[in-house]
């Protein structure tokens, strides 16, 4: 397990995702309602960038002509087949038993703990006056 | 040392992916760049008829768009299919080229167009329609990459415009099927069809049959069905009549080298329509003395089936079951790129396929049947 900086704080605005390569995965960091969540980009059900889906709510209904919307941006849905996945969790809403896509530990950081170090930071050099998204792999 | 050497002559790249080893996708649709690319195709007649008039295909609650609003935006595409530089999903060759052909492996790439000519209620405009729809074909794809094959898009309704049409492009290889859609407007054994089947037979092209959203005929024999998710399923119903409607009315007791595959219907109930066909037959077979063999017989030898969207059994061993009842020979992979349903075909099958199925099904199937060594 290793810490790697992915994204200094407000590079990633609410609602957004960044998809990048950490540690030779490809992983896409979203900012969804004040926080921050990190999935692999890869659906398990026939490998399509799933980080590139849209985040939308989850629609659930007790009977025919009842909905009910909750879970504002929190379920990702496969540009695919629209597979929807919680990002909270990584599990599959139609089976979430058995199909799940991998998610990481997210965590921010500010930059003066962060030149204590351990961590991997590769594309950014960390300056004690921000604050850093961290996701461990 | 022998000018003759074989291996020595191989140009550089050639091993890393021996001749046979990629996959045939018989399904994708290419898509216009502008709504006015395919109309400038057509005779100046129609030409004007379309601009002053517009075109209306039939049964459509709506004009010119698909009849089910599908997964937003786009229509029902795959979300990552618009090009780059603009224009819609698989209209552009490069693009295509980088996502599809060159990614997935696709040796051979059989396009099924779709053509809105015909499902055209004025059937002259329809038939002048598939014309521009072939033209196009071979302007637009077919000449720019040699991977990809056409469709030769016939008005249906009007057997003696779409024996012309056919007559026309088939002897260019560039054809490697006749397209029909599944919705025609009579149950597609009647006799009004045959000399179609005549010119296919003639020519050695099969006709391939693409579940459309557009018919001559509501999506369910009970009319229009509410939700996008019921026409998906309603897809499946058509390919049902045309095989039970062919082989009832005699058609491959006349025309017994016609070949018909069909695209995008779903395979898995092609078994129990056999086992109801044999068993009604043996019945009441005084009714049709016509039809001279058990039912299933013609359609093992008739019928092929692509597998997008691949059924998915809640036990794997039971899509094994059906793919052996059906025959691997008769079934042949297909992306329905750049539709949202897209399968991949690395991860299309969730099921352990034999080497040899697997081979057959992904490509050696469609070369045999389109030709495509030729």
């Amino acid at each position: 397990m290793s810490r790697h900086v992915v994204a200094r704080v407000g590079e990633i605005a609410p609602g957004q995702r960044k998809i990048l390569e950490v540690s030779g995965r490809r992983i896409g960091v979203f900012h969804s309602n004040g926080e921050y969540f990190a999935l692999l980009d890869r659906c398990p059900h026939q490998g399509a960038s799933l980080c590139s889906g849209m985040l939308v709510s989850l629609v659930d209904s007790s009977e025919p002509g009842e909905y009910r919307m909750s879970r504002q941006a929190e379920m990702l849905r496969c540009p695919w087949h629209g597979w929807e996945f919680d990002i909270r969790t990584g599990q599959s809403w139609c089976d979430p038993a058995k199909v799940r896509v991998k998610t990481y530990l997210v965590t921010v950081e500010p930059g003066a703990e962060l030149a204590k170090g351990p961590y991997v930071a590769t594309t950014y050099s960390v300056t004690v006056e921000d604050d850093y998204v961290l996701v461990e792999i | 040392m022998s000018t003759h050497s074989v291996v020595s002559s191989e140009p550089e790249g050639s091993r890393s992916k021996p001749v046979g080893s990629g996959v045939v996708d018989c399904d994708i649709h290419p898509a216009a760049s502008s709504p006015t690319e395919v109309a400038q195709y057509l005779p100046e007649r129609w030409r004007k008829h379309v601009s002053t008039f517009g075109v209306r295909l039939p049964n459509q609650p709506t004009i010119n768009i698909v009849p089910y609003p599908r997964m937003a935006p786009g229509h029902g595409m795959r979300m990552d299919s618009w090009p780059p530089n603009g224009g819609a999903p698989a209209s552009d060759l490069g693009f295509m080229r980088e996502q599809l052909l060159d990614a997935c492996n696709i040796e051979f790439g059989i396009l099924q167009p779709l053509s809105g000519g015909s499902m055209t209620t004025n059937q002259e405009l329809g038939s002048a329609f598939c014309n521009a729809m072939n033209e196009w074909q071979l302007e637009k794809w077919t000449r720019k990459d040699k991977r990809l094959k056409g469709a030769i898009c016939v008005a249906q309704e009007d057997a003696d415009s779409a024996v012309a049409t056919i007559e026309r492009y088939a002897k260019n290889r560039d054809f490697v099927h006749i397209a029909i859609p599944t919705r025609t407007m009579e149950p597609f054994g009647r006799k009004r069809y045959w000399p179609i089947f005549e010119a296919a037979e003639r020519w050695n092209l099969p006709i391939c049959m693409h579940a459309p959203a557009t018919g001559y005929h509501c999506n369910t024999p009970s009319g229009w069905a509410s939700y996008y998710i019921e026409e998906h399923i309603a897809f499946s119903h058509p390919p049902q009549t045309i095989v039970t409607s062919m082989i009832l009315e005699g058609v491959f007791e006349r025309f017994t080298r016609l070949r018909i595959v069909l695209v995008e219907g779903g395979f898995a109930w092609v078994p129990p329509l056999a086992w109801r066909l044999d068993k009604q037959w043996q019945i009441m077979r005084d009714e049709v003395p016509h039809v001279k063999r058990p039912p299933s017989g013609y359609l093992r030898e008739h019928f092929w089936f692509t597998t997008q969207p691949v059924e998915e059994s809640e036990r794997p061993s039971d899509l094994l079951d059906t793919i052996r009842w059906i025959g691997s020979d008769r079934l042949m992979f297909s992306t329905d790129y750049p539709h949202w349903d897209f399968d991949d075909p690395s991860r299309a099958f969730k099921i352990e396929l034999s080497r040899e199925d697997r081979k057959a099904i992904l490509r050696d199937n469609a070369v045999a049947l389109f030709r495509l060594n030729e």
